[in-house]
């Protein structure tokens, strides 16, 4: 593969899927900590919300240890060069939320659907770029429908003012194959001005080789977290990532020590367990369902001794799709009393 | 039978056609007419196949009807941006105005939470909510009715076959409106409302989950008796409304597991998002009639 001489941004998720890793609970002087970190290192972009996004706080998701209000408004002030992104899902952030990250110095919008439901995006896309924010649309589980399907959602996207679109393998489920072929269709048929991005897990031990994949298939934007700290066995590893970029000649930005620093220095000591690639992330990836799922079914197993596993695949075989978070307790309730367990 | 309330639907779609089905079994509620805006439309087409009188003119082909028809209820299944006039034009004429649409003029109705209040005042226009509203605010008025609430959560998982693009254009509405009743019908101080849309093949049936964090410790006793009740309250009008698991009580938190199976008129049984809506509408006008047939409320005077 030869990357020689591309350029790409990254966009770190630390601060946004690795809310999900942290149970929401990350504190403001850790949210600005890393964040300068990432912002000396030359991040460009940085993801800072609940890790549903706006008004992601929740029973169902995990109620966050301060507002997004809060969080924005104590990281944004405090950089120098990199921007920060929101992210929103529709059905659960509102334009409230858009016009008050507006109003707080966010400078990308990214809204998010399942990957067959961009429709439910109009409004909040169409706002975000008639407020001529960088306006991004994400098609999340995007290994649940076709090259075909993704670029057809994708377009409803465009038209509504996206300027770039988002292949998102939210379950860590995508080979290197198929991120090629998706990416490689969305850069072929969308506007030449609409830039394309990718964002990976690494529960199949992917992320680095899938974000590569998307690069040489035409991705610009590739999400990242630094030390990996996100959703499942976390997303694409930043500091991992620059190296290999460093080393096939990309054009990146980024000051590779820099990021190994923040990594080390800054994120893993605020990890509450390993961000590894454990059987049941693995079985995320495996079963092609949503990353932030994880430690939800792990407290089902601890609370009503069903393996986080077996919970998993069924929830995979259901075709469950992100945000479905209240179906963990459910299912494990109903499995467990066919075992007669409760 | 002359105690049965003279109806007309307005918008010839899967609601109102599904409406129409269910009204046709009713004993307290006789369909006479179907409103649209196009003469082609298979809704209308549909509606005067099952003999009912139709108008492709819009509420004001109606409107010369109202008092020869003795129409004394009106479901109004459009949209929000049109429903204020047609309830306007309609109330003038003594027609109680049954809501389908977001609009949400006149008051929220949960039958089995509110729907004898609004009937007894006579309300001339009362607005159904939600289908996720429908489906979770019986749940977060049972443990209200029992408990303090200070904060209840309804996320409405529906699948994506159900959902029609004027939700979809606008699904802040759908978040906003459901909040706000979760609050003012459910009793919750603070509400809030989140609703996913599956794609699953064979789709998914309507699933709904309820959070309520109550003040203090919660009564499980009392409040596990009053979800059971509420349940069978709400199976009146919709046999396919089930608690799956639950109530579950974690520390202040309650939370109920529902699924709503439609009855299967018009629209699949899949979509019982949708079927709420329209028995919920149906049970509504059936209320007032029946308070109308006893003598407790008296309808607008008609020469």
């Amino acid at each position: 593969m030869n990357l020689k001489d591309k350029k790409v941004t990254l966009h770190d998720m630390s601060l946004r899927d690795g809310m999900h890793a942290k149970r929401h609970q990350i504190s403001l002087e850790q949210m600005v900590d890393v964040a300068t970190g990432l912002d000396e290192a030359g991040m460009p972009l940085i993801e800072v919300t609940h890790g549903d996004g706006l008004g992601g706080a929740s029973v169902n998701y995990g109620f966050p240890a301060h507002s997004d209000e809060q969080y924005l408004d104590a990281v944004i002030p405090k950089m120098k060069n990199a921007k920060v992104s929101a992210l929103l899902l529709p059905g659960i952030g509102t334009v409230e939320h858009l016009r008050m990250a507006k109003d707080l110095g966010v400078n990308t919008i990214r809204v998010a659907t399942h990957c067959t439901e961009a429709d439910v995006s109009e409004q909040h896309i169409g706002l975000s770029a008639k407020l001529g924010m960088d306006t991004v649309g994400f098609l999340m589980m995007a290994h649940m429908a076709s090259p075909e399907k993704i670029l057809e959602q994708a377009r409803l996207m465009e038209s509504y003012g996206a300027n770039c679109i988002y292949c998102t393998d939210s379950a860590g489920y995508m080979l290197p194959d198929e991120v090629s072929e998706k990416i490689g269709l969305l850069r072929a048929e969308l506007n030449p001005k609409t830039d394309i991005g990718f964002h990976g897990h690494h529960n199949m031990g992917m992320a680095i080789a899938n974000s590569l994949a998307a690069v040489d298939a035409g991705a610009v934007r590739i999400d990242g977290s630094v030390a990996g700290l996100g959703a499942g066995a976390g997303n694409t590893p930043l500091e991992v990532f620059v190296a290999v970029l460093e080393r096939m000649g990309v054009n990146h930005g980024i000051d590779l020590y820099k990021i190994m620093d923040v990594a080390e220095d800054r994120v893993v000591p605020l990890m509450d367990q390993p961000i590894r690639v454990d059987r049941d992330a693995l079985t995320l990836g495996y079963a092609g369902v949503y990353s932030s799922f994880l430690l939800f079914a792990k407290r089902a197993e601890a609370k009503y001794g069903i393996q986080a596993r077996d919970i998993l695949v069924e929830l995979g075989r259901r075709g469950t799709v992100g945000g479905q978070e209240d179906m963990i307790e459910d299912l494990a309730l109903t499995m467990a009393k066919e075992k007669g367990l409760v | 039978m002359s105690k049965k309330l003279k109806a007309a639907i307005i918008g010839p779609g899967n609601i109102g056609t599904d409406l129409l089905m269910k009204m046709q079994r009713s004993e307290w509620i006789e369909p006479v007419w179907m409103v649209g805006i196009d003469p082609e439309s298979e809704g209308l087409k549909r509606a005067g196949e099952m003999g009912i009188k139709t108008t492709a003119e819009g509420v004001d082909g109606l409107l010369p009807h109202i008092l020869e028809d003795d129409i004394r209820v009106a479901f109004d299944a459009t949209s929000a941006y049109v429903h204020a006039e047609n309830s306007r034009k309609l109330n003038e004429l003594g027609v109680i105005m049954v809501d389908l649409t977001p609009a949400a003029i006149g008051p929220f109705c949960v039958p089995p939470v509110n729907l004898a209040d609004h009937a007894k005042n006579l309300e001339m226009n009362v607005n159904m909510v939600t289908c996720g509203g429908q489906a979770t605010i019986p749940m977060v008025a049972a443990v209200s009715q029992v408990q303090a609430v200070e904060y209840g959560e309804i996320i409405a998982t529906v699948s994506s076959r159900s959902v029609g693009p004027g939700t979809r254009k606008n699904i802040d509405e759908f978040t906003r409106t459901t909040a706000g009743a979760v609050e003012k019908v459910g009793g919750a101080q603070k509400g809030k409302a989140i609703i996913i849309i599956n794609p699953a093949e064979p789709p998914l049936i309507m699933r709904d989950t309820v959070h309520c964090l109550v003040e203090g410790e919660p009564d499980q006793v009392a409040i596990t008796e009053s979800v059971h009740a509420m349940v069978k309250e709400v199976q009146k009008y919709v046999p396919g409304y089930r608690l799956v698991n639950g109530p579950v009580f974690d520390g202040k938190r309650v939370s109920m597991f529902m699924e709503v199976e439609g009855l299967g008129d018009f629209l699949p049984k899949y979509a019982g998002n949708l079927d709420i809506m329209t028995a919920a509408g149906l049970r509504t006008a059936e209320m007032f009639a029946e308070e109308a047939a006893n003598g407790v409320i008296t309808l607008p005077v008609r020469n």
